[in-house]
């Protein structure tokens, strides 16, 4: 069974967590041009590589940061947003 | 066929037939590179040639024909899609298929064998009838049975799931069909390559060279080729080369997962899917049972399967079929899927000049393995996508004209 570790609850089965995507910055709505608001609606950094996600623990209901390797699959660090330092 | 066949019995040697030329040496340029062997890589190859006259064709495969999700897929056929844009196209697909065999003189073991996709609930079955009214509108043979008449067609089916989640109806499509996958990818190969298009195995593109806007040639494996016409059909690998173009998409990778049993004797006659219990399963030509399940949940780019897999497909099929309980899985496998927000393809011309996509084929791309093909050959002899491909233009993002086909899409198929 794969393994991800809980900035909170320590390592846990995969099956407690849920996936909530790459971490984005939204660009200002009342300042973006359309095509640049469509753009970060719509599309996405597809391509493998080291990302940072938004990872959920679901029963404790812990949101997350996962560093994670797409091709491999090998989470480099976990950490609560904003405590990239304590990491 | 039956001629060759004599022939070569009769033939001293038995020399292994080949299907197409065994190239390693690319020219300098080409009139079009196709990158991807995969099924649509070969077909738009195909009909380049076949429909356009454009023969100078170079297909670059990193790896050998068919071995990407054109050899790994549960190889479903059917039109019964949710949007009006999705069944016109899906349709004619299948109306390429039904003929292929003959056209292409190879055996694609293309079977018709009705389709249910099964609803447990009432909301389920709501879908259903949408569907087939939409289907029935643009003249595709779709309509809602009840329990009754799934039992008559399958009656190994235990209706009730094991008292889980008691079938209520199906939505019937009656020219759902199987295929034999590898035998479309060589088939289009050989069409292609008897015309003169060129396929290159082992052979990767490593870059793109594109000059004020416009794609000027590729980077490869074997050497830089100039071209001014590129087509990207990589499935799974879309990010990386879209990358090169520095073309966006909202294309993400997701591993998905399939398996077979050990063989038996033909006793399933028909298509199973059931959104619910996240399987679909048929039984090939050769009695092994095929089955699949929804897409794994996370990005990942790599192609290994997973004990979870199996697990949570075989109890749900034991849900449906409690008489299989002692047959073996035998082999299982994963392909990389490339998603789209909307589970409809992007095809057609991109941003840079000279440089077509045709990706987004996620969990459903095998069926439209012909239509895409042909449509896309008409693209890149144009420089204009056809009318039938015009709702998947990439651009449709950008203008939040989305062709949502995700009611029709919640199980892989
Ligand atoms: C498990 C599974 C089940 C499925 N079931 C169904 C189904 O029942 N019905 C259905 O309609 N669809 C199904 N699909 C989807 C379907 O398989 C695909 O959408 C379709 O086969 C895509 O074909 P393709 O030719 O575009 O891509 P592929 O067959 O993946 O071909 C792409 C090729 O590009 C090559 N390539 C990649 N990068 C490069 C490079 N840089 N240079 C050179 N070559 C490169 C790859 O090696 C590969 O061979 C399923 C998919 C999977 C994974």
């Amino acid at each position: 069974m794969k393994l991800l570790t809980c900035p909170v609850n320590g390592t846990r089965p995969l099956s407690e967590f849920v996936f909530g995507g790459e971490i984005r910055n939204m660009p200002d709505p009342a300042q973006a041009s359309d095509s640049a608001w469509a753009a970060y609606v719509y599309n996405r950094t597809g391509a493998p590589g080291l990302k940072k996600e938004w990872w959920y623990h679901s029963p404790s209901g812990t949101w997350f940061v996962a560093e994670r390797n797409t091709l491999t699959d090998q989470v480099a660090r976990t950490y609560l947003y904003g405590q990239e330092d304590k990491a | 066929m039956p001629l060759r066949l004599l022939k070569y019995a009769l033939s001293r040697k038995h020399p292994a037939p080949r299907f197409f030329r065994d190239c390693t040496e690319p020219k300098k340029s080409y009139d079009a590179v196709i990158i991807g062997g995969g099924g649509h890589g070969l077909a738009a190859a195909y009909y380049l040639a076949k429909d356009h006259g454009i023969t100078n064709v170079a297909v670059l495969e990193k790896g050998y024909i068919g071995g990407g999700n054109t050899g790994r897929n549960t190889t479903i056929v059917r039109s019964n899609y949710l949007t009006p844009e999705g069944v016109n196209f899906y349709d004619a697909s299948v109306k390429i298929y039904e003929g292929l065999s003959e056209e292409l003189d190879i055996n694609l073991f293309y079977s018709t064998r009705g389709h249910f996709t099964l609803a447990h609930t009432e909301s389920a079955l709501r879908t259903m009838r949408w569907r087939a009214e939409v289907n029935k509108h643009v003249g595709v043979d779709s309509y809602v049975v009840g329990p009754d008449e799934i039992s008559k067609a399958c009656p190994q089916l235990d209706i009730s799931c094991s008292g889980k989640a008691p079938i209520v109806g199906a939505l019937y499509h009656g020219p759902g069909s199987i295929a034999r996958h590898d035998a479309v990818a060589w088939g289009y190969a050989r069409g292609a390559d008897s015309m003169g298009v060129e396929i290159f195995q082992n052979t990767e593109v490593t870059g793109l060279d594109i000059q004020s806007g416009k794609i000027k040639g590729v980077h490869t494996s074997r050497g830089y080729i100039a071209t001014n016409k590129v087509l990207s059909a990589v499935a799974g690998f879309t990010p990386r080369i879209t990358n090169m173009a520095g073309v966006d998409t909202p294309i993400v990778i997701h591993p998905l997962q399939a398996c077979v049993s050990e063989p038996m004797k033909p006793w399933l006659n028909t298509i199973l899917v059931s959104g619910s219990l996240h399987v679909y399963v048929s039984q090939s030509s050769r009695g092994e049972l095929v089955m699949g399940s929804s897409l794994d949940p996370y990005e990942v780019h790599s192609t290994r399967s997973s004990l979870d897999f199996v697990e949570g497909l075989t109890s749900h099929m034991l849900d449906m079929f409690p008489f299989l309980s002692n047959v073996k899985i035998v082999r299982q496998w994963a392909g990389m899927a490339d998603m789209t927000p909307d589970f409809s393809p992007i095809m057609g011309t991109t941003p840079v000049e000279g440089f077509y996509l045709d990706a987004g084929w996620g969990t459903w791309g095998f069926k439209a393995t012909p239509i895409s093909g042909k449509t896309m050959a008409a693209t890149m002899a144009n420089d204009q996508a056809p009318e039938l491909i015009k709702p998947f233009r990439l651009s449709r993002f950008e203008d939040y004209d989305l062709t949502g086909e995700k009611g029709a899409a919640s199980v892989g198929h």
